[in-house]
């Protein structure tokens, strides 16, 4: 193995994919959910900047550039300053494992789907280490709602997982698409399994109606409300870069990836990415708030029992049939 | 070549936030250095083509473990904002013990053969672990299992008691 080429191709992929979820991800995200909230809630949204208010992000982002960094006197400088780099890379390292098309793909790992699961869950690290090192009471209490619910919904989100892999017969993401070559979409088989997905997916990334953690009417922003300028940016774009990540998995595990007709793949894969992204900005808009003890018992009680029973079904099937 | 720098930047890595899990006089930064630590292994683990041992590790190790530590830590009544001294009056004692465990650990390593195997690796281990732990190992899988959940059910019951 050629050890220079190596990280001179990883450097560049990291630049690449940093560039297009900054770009994309992010900055297009943002401007798509403000339009989604403003057409959903019969409002304009960002309308003046640059034709249809298409330039906003833009202009919202040079002014976070410019903003100084603030450090709270008491916040424990080291980890305040960890804290969203820690929820950035990790959104980041998820999409190695994406397949956008059958060759389009950073790494096709065979453990796949467990690297983006290991992924996802390394973001709480940040979470909890941010509200805890800003030293104020409200992030504090956003991290540590934050830890509660994702250690919660990572094991429906795992069953979820386990389930498709069983069907599928491997881990890695592009083996996952291959078999919904054979046998139809897997939406249909593991019906289950995507809503048990999409629910424990909306939790992991602490949005609407599970937005907890930052709960800006009672919490005044969660673990982030310390943050500013870039810093602040980092964890949206985290927090963006992981939504993404989640719609993108979900597109590979249940909806045939980049497969489909006439069109490229590519094209396919970012159709049925926005499709799902666009339900989730349509759950975000149109359900309140969950109380906590609503939001773990939905987990523990609800969700992960149906994820294994889906399981045990899912092998009975698999092995009888 | 590349693999022994790999090696070196991983044991670095893994070595030096080790020191600081158990010198840090602040317990939440101790149990944050855990990720790092844990993330070295992690490489190693790739290292030696064990991928699901690995992404196994970052998920329960740096993804739960730590944060569950962490929860604890913010939790405990005092356990945060104290400085704690993780080290005693008995250093040179420790000393002593850690170096004669050293010197025991170096000389097995020396003289073990280290046989490798002749055969080439399995390209894809996840199934090869699951079809093991479901055939020759079914009943350590099985003992761990009910071992784990008697746990679970304890923590579940001294939980609920305080009400």
């Amino acid at each position: 193995m050629n050890w220079g080429l190596e990280i001179a191709k990883a450097v560049g992929l990291a630049v690449v994919m940093f560039t297009f979820l900054a770009v994309v991800g992010a900055m297009f995200g943002v401007l798509l959910e403000r339009k989604i909230g403003g057409w959903i809630q019969s409002r304009l949204g960002p309308k003046h900047v640059g034709p249809q208010g298409l330039l906003q992000t833009i202009a919202d982002t040079v002014k976070l550039l410019q903003k100084e960094h603030i450090t709270p006197r008491a916040a424990d400088v080291a980890i305040f300053n960890t804290a969203p780099l820690i929820v950035a890379v990790a959104g980041l390292m998820d999409w190695i494992v994406i397949p956008f098309g059958p060759t389009l793909i950073v790494r096709d790992l065979n453990i796949g789907v467990l690297f983006f699961a290991a992924m996802a869950s390394l973001t709480v690290v940040g979470i909890l280490a941010g509200g805890f090192a800003s030293n104020n009471k409200y992030s504090l209490l956003g991290g540590l709602r934050s830890a509660s619910q994702m250690i919660s919904y990572e094991l429906p989100m795992a069953a979820a997982f386990i389930a498709v892999a069983m069907q599928a017969g491997t881990l890695s993401t592009v083996g996952i698409v291959n078999a919904q070559a054979q046998r139809g979409w897997f939406v249909l088989w593991q019906f289950p399994a995507f809503v048990i997905f999409l629910i424990a997916a909306t939790a992991e990334v602490n949005r609407v109606p599970f937005d907890l953690p930052e709960a800006e009417s009672e919490l005044v922003a969660g673990y982030f409300s310390e943050y500013t300028g870039m810093r602040f940016a980092l964890f949206q774009l985290g927090e963006y870069a992981e939504m993404f990540g989640m719609a993108a998995m979900a597109t590979t595990l249940f909806l045939g990836g980049w497969r489909g007709p006439l069109l490229p793949p590519i094209i396919w894969f970012l159709l049925k990415m926005y499709l799902i992204v666009f339900f989730l900005m349509w759950m975000r808009w149109t359900y309140p708030r969950l109380r906590l003890d609503h939001l773990l018992n939905l987990s523990w009680k609800l969700l992960l029992p149906a994820g294994l029973i889906w399981i045990l079904i899912t092998g009975f099937v698999i092995t009888f049939f | 070549m590349g693999e022994l720098a790999v090696f070196i930047i991983l044991s670095a890595i893994t070595l030096v936030s080790a020191v600081v899990v158990v010198t840090s006089g602040n317990i939440v930064r101790s149990a944050l250095s855990l990720v790092p630590t844990f993330l070295g292994v992690t490489g190693f683990y790739i290292l030696l083509q064990a991928e699901f041992v690995a992404g196994i590790q970052v998920l329960i190790y740096a993804g739960a473990i730590t944060v569950l530590i962490l929860f604890v830590i913010m939790l405990t009544e005092g356990g945060t904002g104290l400085r704690v001294r993780q080290i005693n009056e008995q250093v040179p004692m420790s000393i002593l013990a850690s170096a004669a465990l050293a010197l025991l650990l170096i000389s097995v390593f020396i003289r073990a053969p280290w046989p490798t195997a002749k055969e080439a690796l399995p390209q894809y281990t996840a199934s090869g672990i699951g079809e093991a732990l479901l055939t020759n190992l079914v009943l350590v899988f099985e003992v761990t299992s009910l071992v784990l959940l008697v746990a679970l059910m304890g923590a579940i019951i001294i939980a609920r008691r305080e009400r």
